[in-house]
């Protein structure tokens, strides 16, 4: 018996999840929520990375960038969202510019301190045996700096989840946010949770899997110490 | 190995292949690390840099290595003033500096790598450095799967890659326990028998530095100055090391240094 009709049980909740895969609502839903994420996290990740490296490696850029990005980073970037539909309307470009403004400043911010702190001893190595400056970047600092780097990416996919279903619930329903909100409307409990669920469990199993590729392809030794 | 200098008296030909003048260093702050250093390393010997800490060792190790500019002063190497790196110089870091995403073979082919050799050459070069210095075996190991003495054979495999005439040590052996710290001075002898450098090390240990060198330049600290130049006459042929070490010029010359040490330290608590 559930508690109250605002709180269905477990079973009625994996009950209508099921229901919605069988009708099909859910990949519909998921459709149009994943347009706009992968566009914003794939350029927050691209440029993002390219930027936060670029700030490491340059005072130039640091002066410029820092101050930016971290009251990016500080303040509630939500609170923007309404700002965003005014000039980019409420299309998928609204909803990109969402999740970049809430994944971007991470991931900058991440790869900026993962390549300043990346370890002197390492690059004064490289120096030593003529290292250039490009074999520098290359083949010791983005390496040592890569666990910090895809440690922001891995926040930065997370909050620009957050950016894409604070965007579906507050520019306009699609998607994901549209399950939920309707389905609170017409008080169909079990559909709403069943929708908050999924996403979740999206959430949790793309930054895990994203710490997976990450090892798989750029620290062999981890993956050996896991093994063993 | 204290009798090369007797084969090869005065020879013009092989003078010293390292020279170090006028070497002052001055760190940003203010702290006068060195003052007025001018050294000579022979070809062929091994040359220890002992002092207490804050004299400025490490500071002149680097400098001749390039990895320091000096704030005055100028380092030669083959008569040729250096402001850099060079491929005449390799390295030996106190911290090993391997890469810990990078296997043993790969972290001895490292400077070849960056060298630009294609792979299998350098790896064939990587490879007999490698069971030179006893790793065989290891290649395919991280190096967080190593003990410390086991790094920093690693360390010493990827500067004899290089094939550089003189190898530069920073405390290699101040990372590893007591033990290992002896057969590793053992072996290095060993190694370096065979080789034909220059080396220039630097230790705070006095056994060390009498154990390993053929001169030892003692530097007095703040601002560190050469103060002294010692020079080991050891029998070391045909003797193990416990015969070395128990031989009276070892104990003698040991004993020396830690009086001048001494005084170091005894100045520098009148001045606190």
């Amino acid at each position: 018996m559930p508690i109250s009709v605002a709180f269905p049980t477990f079973i009625e909740t994996m009950t209508a999840l099921f229901q919605m895969f069988i009708d099909g609502r859910i990949f519909r839903a998921y459709g149009d929520t994943l347009q706009p994420l992968l566009v914003g996290v794939g350029i927050s990740g691209v440029f993002g990375v390219i930027f936060g490296v670029t700030m490491g490696l340059s005072r130039g850029f640091q002066w410029m960038g820092e101050p930016i990005f971290i009251v990016m980073q500080a303040a509630p970037m939500a609170a923007l969202i309404p700002l965003v539909t005014f000039v980019y309307g409420i299309g998928l470009a609204a909803k990109v510019c969402s999740v970049i403004i809430l994944a971007a400043p991470i991931i900058v911010l991440n790869a900026y301190k993962a390549v300043r702190n990346a370890n002197p001893s390492l690059i004064q190595m490289c120096h030593s045996f003529q290292g250039t400056r490009l074999q520098q970047i290359v083949k010791v600092i983005i390496p040592d700096a890569s666990p910090m780097i895809f440690a922001g990416l891995r926040l930065g996919v997370a909050a620009g989840f957050i950016g894409v279903i604070l965007a579906e619930l507050l520019i306009t329903p699609t998607g994901v946010g549209d399950l939920i909100t309707y389905h609170r409307s017409v008080a169909e409990y079990a559909d709403m949770y069943a929708a908050v669920f999924s996403i979740m469990l999206f959430a949790a199993v793309t930054v895990g899997l994203l710490e997976r590729a990450e090892i798989a392809f750029f620290r062999p030794e981890r993956k050996k110490r896991k093994d063993a | 190995m204290s009798t090369q200098p007797a084969i090869q008296p005065a020879d013009p030909t092989t003078p010293s292949i390292v020279e170090v003048e006028g070497i002052g260093m001055i760190y940003p702050g203010g702290t006068v690390a060195l003052e007025g250093v001018d050294l000579d390393f022979p070809t062929g010997e091994m040359t220890t840099l002992l002092g207490p800490s804050g004299c400025g060792k490490t500071t002149l190790l680097k400098i001749i290595a390039g990895l320091l500019e000096p704030t005055a002063g100028q380092v030669r190497i083959n008569g040729t003033p250096v402001f850099g790196p060079g491929p005449e110089r390799a390295f030996v870091f106190q911290d090993f500096a391997l890469l810990p995403w990078a296997t043993v073979l790969r972290n001895v082919a490292f400077g070849l790598e960056l060298q630009g050799r294609d792979k299998a050459e350098r790896e064939q070069i990587a490879q007999a450095s490698i069971v030179k210095v006893g790793l065989g075996g290891f290649e395919n190991a991280y190096p967080h799967e190593l003990s410390g003495g086991m790094r920093q054979r690693v360390g010493l495999a990827r500067a004899l890659c290089v094939d550089a005439q003189v190898l530069l040590m920073d405390e290699p052996f101040s990372a590893v326990d007591e033990q290992t710290r002896r057969l590793f001075q053992e072996e290095l002898l060993r190694l370096l028998g065979n080789e034909n450098k220059t080396v220039i090390f630097v230790t705070h240990s006095i056994e060390e530095a009498v154990y390993v060198s053929d001169r030892i330049v003692l530097l007095s600290p703040r601002p560190g100055r050469v103060n002294r130049i010692v020079t080991t006459e050891l029998e070391r042929a045909g003797r193990t090391a416990d015969e070395i070490r128990r031989q009276d010029a070892f104990l003698d010359t040991v004993e020396d240094i830690w009086q001048t040490l001494k005084e170091y330290l005894a100045d520098e608590r009148m001045t606190e």
